[in-house]
């Protein structure tokens, strides 16, 4: 769609392991160090390790022997506020960064997330907020989501015109396609279907259609399984790129009617 | 042992790879912990016997004593409480449940309810689990956090995570004796294998991989895994008779005795600390 939409901006909301920066290839315009958790530090000089700072932690982040562990610390402040001492106080934690870039196709707004690190759907938050700083007079914005119903997904459809769900004929993806429906239903985002490799079991297929059907969402598109793809990303190129004709009207098509049913 | 699966990005066959191993190990626990999209239940078939609802503690105020001073919103580090002319606003669905407002409030005014935000359901004898986050919620540790409490000691345990290297998976495979990273061979699989990669190293996990969807082109994960000494425990080949089959929710395993042997002895050697 990034080659196929014009007067656009696009942004990759899938923090955990982003992959569109691997196709674009941006030329870096802005990179920043995203600071979206805290962290509790105890200061030994003046701590009495009395210990009511692990009896008010919840996440068992304060060892026996009054260290802090990092990847337990939810940087809730509980143990600052508790401390007679004020021997701890809550610092900054660097989670991941983002980066505003030039492409061929238009501005482009992605972020890493630190190995591990908390705060994914904060992190979402910000990569919407610097693409949206940045927009000049683009009419659309597409936004790569991620896998999950969790605070990711959220994050990167909150406040979202549209939303399309792609999934394939297998009893996973109609499991998962009814749950992360179920998440836009909930935040009242329209959303569109679009079954990839639907010939791969086309009785899922159309009991995905059937299911759609019944809970009013609109099956945008279907993309037949095609070896094709694969070889043309394995060459980093998309179907569109590679010059797929097939696939290439199926995913105008899927564009023509998603703008059509929101005008 | 306790075996962790996972992999950087989504639709590798992450969970192919570990309801496979856990149907194939006698007497083994089998635990969901992507709790967002859990999907192992289709292939593995259990007899869902019992369903928890798993609670978190959220704050509420008692009017009758806030006098609206802010200090709950000053103290809440995830902008869960706001007081805006003296009235005090709760977002339950970002509360982190860490009581941090009930401390800071003066006048204990701020009490904690339960609030239920997913199920673990189970088979009888609890060798299979999986958590449900309910649709709508943010956020998904306190599911995984309880199912690993369910964890049983005697037996071996194959965890499935879910996708990404975030809280969630660190959650998921922490305190685990061995962690298979499950990687497909396209540019962007390896991408987020190096991802997995780099997590658990940092952890100082043990680890291996298995390539799914095994081609030509799996030449690129056999470079990377040569150069960086890593062990490529197994590899299944791409075949359209396997996907075709995993959308039915059969496993490879079911059709295929010899990869079932393959899981088996791959599992005898993770007891022996072969691959540590």
């Amino acid at each position: 769609m990034s080659l196929l939409v014009k007067d656009k901006m696009l942004a990759d909301c899938d923090v955990d392991a982003p992959n569109m920066h691997i196709l674009l290839k941006p030329e870096v315009l802005d990179k920043d160090d995203y600071y979206g958790a805290k962290e509790a530090v105890i200061d030994s000089s003046i701590c009495l390790e009395c210990g009511m700072c692990r009896e008010s932690c919840r996440f068992g982040a304060i060892s026996e022997t009054f260290n802090m562990i990092p990847m337990k610390c939810e940087g809730c402040g509980a143990c600052v506020l508790v401390c007679p001492q004020e021997a701890i106080r809550l610092e900054d934690v660097k989670t991941g960064e983002t980066y505003l870039s030039n492409t061929q196709r238009g501005t482009f707004s992605y972020a890493l997330l630190d190995i591990g690190a908390e705060g994914s759907g904060k992190l979402v938050t910000e990569v919407r907020k610097k693409i949206t700083n940045h927009k000049k007079n683009e009419k659309w914005l597409l936004i790569d989501g991620s896998p999950g119903i969790g605070c990711v997904v959220i994050a990167s459809i909150t406040g979202a015109d549209a939303v399309v769900v792609v999934t394939e004929p297998t009893k996973s993806g109609l499991s998962d396609l009814e749950r992360v429906l179920g998440v836009t239903k909930h935040f009242e985002i329209p959303a569109f279907v679009c079954i990839n490799k639907y010939d791969l079991n086309n009785e899922i297929s159309s009991q995905i259609e059937r299911y759609c059907e019944n809970n009013g969402f609109s099956v945008v598109g279907k993309i037949p399984f095609d070896p094709s793809i694969v070889k043309a990303l394995q060459e980093f190129k998309t179907p569109v790129e590679a010059g797929n004709s097939h696939v290439t009207d199926e995913i105008i098509s899927i564009w023509t009617k998603v703008t059509e049913k929101l005008n | 042992m306790k075996i962790a699966v996972l992999s950087g990005k989504g639709g590798t066959g992450k969970t192919t790879i570990s309801a496979s191993f856990a149907a194939s190990i006698a007497s083994c626990q089998y635990i969901d912990c992507d709790v967002e999209e859990p999907n192992g239940y289709i292939f593995l078939n259990p007899d869902i016997q019992r369903s928890q609802q798993v609670k978190v503690l959220v704050p509420e105020v008692d009017k009758a004593k806030c006098d609206g001073c802010g200090a709950c919103g000053t103290a809440c580090q995830f902008n869960a409480i706001a007081v805006l002319k003296g009235e005090v606003l709760l977002f339950h669905e970002i509360c982190h449940h860490c009581g941090a407002c009930v401390i800071a409030c003066p006048r204990d005014a701020i009490y904690e309810q339960e609030r239920m935000i997913g199920v673990i359901e189970a088979n009888k004898n609890d060798n299979f689990l999986h958590g449900k986050l309910n649709v709508g919620e943010p956020i998904s540790v306190p599911i995984i956090q309880e199912l690993k409490n369910l964890i049983k000691k005697d037996k071996p345990v194959i965890i499935d995570c879910s996708p990404g290297a975030s809280c969630a998976v660190v959650q998921s495979i922490e305190e685990c004796d061995y962690c298979v990273l499950v990687t497909e061979p396209t540019p962007f699989g390896l991408h987020d294998l190096e991802i997995a990669v780099q997590l658990v190293r940092k952890m100082k996990m043990p680890f291996g991989i298995i390539i799914n969807k095994a081609s030509d082109d799996s030449k690129l994960i056999h470079d990377y895994c040569r150069s960086e000494g890593i062990k490529i425990l197994m590899e299944i080949p791409f075949s359209t008779e396997i996907a075709k089959a995993y959308s039915e929710g059969i496993l490879p395993i079911q059709k295929d005795i010899v990869l079932k042997q393959k899981f088996e002895k791959l599992y005898e050697k993770l007891v022996r600390g072969e691959y540590q």
